[in-house]
């Protein structure tokens, strides 16, 4: 049980890592935006955004990697658009596996910085205003920081579900060693060999301890945030 | 100096239309509450979405929003707001700094800092400090930010009387010293004898003309 890791588990953890930071870069500053068209935007349809965002949120994952599939795989149309004019393959590629994190984790990273966008104190960017700062430097000088409690948030909770995606992955991308063979993926497809508990077991572990350490370096995070408030 | 402004227009569905040419530099707004004063000033500032604004001082046209209207953020227009409204985020010197990108400079805020007494408070943070301190924090905010028209809403909101004259010298420096236009609102008329060298009552969100 106690043996250094194998290359196997090394391949799936390393994988995980990849595809899970690719999609908190993609799913952080998308997630971002969308907080922010949600808590301050004043257009029609913003209910449909909203319940778009959180979609993948109720739908069964498998659903979901069924409709990324229909829509990004080769014969979708999106997917084909992509082949054809950038060469580009999603379906059974790392890639794939991170966009399917990415849209599974995005109703978790955009709550927690709508919720911390909201409580923001509207006030303070109209003073910011009346001090010279356009739109973009009162969110860069004033909303951002101040929210930086949600984002903090928003970056473990999305980290946490990419990291953990098993579902919609599978159905999308596959189960392929090295290139899809996530460390869930990995401990589901061990569990299918026979005498393969073991090696699931030492897989579970490690996704123990990662969520553990991200789970630290958050709480980390937030009481710098708090001492440099000095609240 | 004289001193012209006018802004109407709406917030919701209370109107307003309210003007004044004084040949003084400090005037003051006063009404009931819910007359419209604060929303004169907000006007003025460009933070309603429906609302025409015009500042003249002297024979410069400050500001018109007649043909197309100036952001709220290129205005000039410096405003101290009733709740102050320090970034809790930001020490004292990184406040009265804020505005050093958009056309303030070291210099100004020396100056405010050294005008406003605040030597030995750079480093604090906002929640640290008084009712008082904190106003003058805001008064040196704005204006480091080197604004044409100061708007001040109750200056003296939540102090008491000693403290009331204590903060009047450092509205009297801005006013004397600085030589900056500043339009005051208040409620309380033992605020005008501290400060306004003029008077607009204003009832109903118009100017009353029988006062």
């Amino acid at each position: 049980m106690f043996e250094p890791l194998s290359d196997f588990e090394l391949q799936a953890l390393g994988l995980s890592i990849k595809v899970a930071t690719a999609a908190l870069a993609v799913g952080l500053p998308l997630g971002l935006a969308l907080a922010m068209l949600l808590a301050r935007g004043r257009f029609p349809g913003r209910w449909i955004l909203e319940a778009a965002v959180n979609l993948p949120l109720v739908l069964p994952p498998v659903v979901t990697g069924l409709i990324l599939l229909s829509l990004f795989g080769v014969r979708g149309p999106v997917g084909r658009a992509l082949h054809d004019l950038f060469g580009v393959t999603l379906a059974f590629h790392w890639t794939g596996a991170a966009l399917a994190a990415t849209l599974m984790a995005l109703p978790l990273v955009v709550r927690p910085l709508r919720l911390a966008i909201e409580g923001v104190d509207r006030g303070l960017e109209d003073a910011a205003s009346m001090l010279g700062a356009s739109r973009l430097a009162v969110f860069v000088r004033i909303t951002l920081p101040l929210a930086a409690p949600g984002l903090v948030a928003a970056a473990l909770l999305g980290f946490a579900r990419a990291f953990g995606e098993f579902g919609a992955t599978v159905t999308f991308a596959g189960a392929i060693p090295g290139e899809t063979q996530t460390l869930p993926v990995a401990i589901y497809s061990a569990l299918q060999r026979a005498e393969g508990d073991q090696a699931a077991m030492r897989l579970a572990v490690i996704a123990v301890l990662v969520s553990v350490l991200a789970v630290v370096g958050s709480e980390i995070c937030n009481r710098r945030l708090q001492r440099t408030r000095g609240a | 100096m004289s001193l012209a402004c006018h802004a109407h227009g709406r917030r919701g569905d209370f109107r307003f239309d309210i003007g004044f040419e004084s040949p003084s530099q400090a005037v003051a707004v006063v009404g009931p509450s819910g007359c419209g004063k604060t929303t004169f000033l907000h006007g003025l500032a460009g933070l309603l979405a429906e609302s025409t604004a015009r500042i003249r001082i002297d024979d410069a046209l400050v500001l018109d929003d007649g043909m197309k209207r100036t952001p709220v953020h290129r205005r000039a227009v410096g405003y101290v707001f009733q709740d102050i409204r320090l970034f809790p985020h930001m020490t004292v010197e990184q406040n009265i700094a804020f505005s050093r990108p958009y056309g303030g400079d070291e210099m100004t805020v020396a100056q405010a800092l050294d005008l406003m007494d605040l030597r030995g408070y750079e480093r604090r943070r906002p929640a640290g400090l008084s009712g008082g301190e904190a106003r003058r924090v805001a008064l040196a905010r704005a204006l480091a930010a080197r604004p044409r028209l100061l708007l001040l809403d109750e200056p003296f909101t939540g102090l008491d009387v000693k403290r009331r004259e204590r903060l009047a010298p450092y509205l009297l420096r801005l006013r004397d010293e600085v030589r900056l236009p500043m339009i005051l609102v208040s409620h309380d008329p033992r605020d005008l004898d501290l400060i306004a060298e003029d008077v607009v009552r204003v009832a109903g969100g118009v100017v009353d003309a029988n006062a």
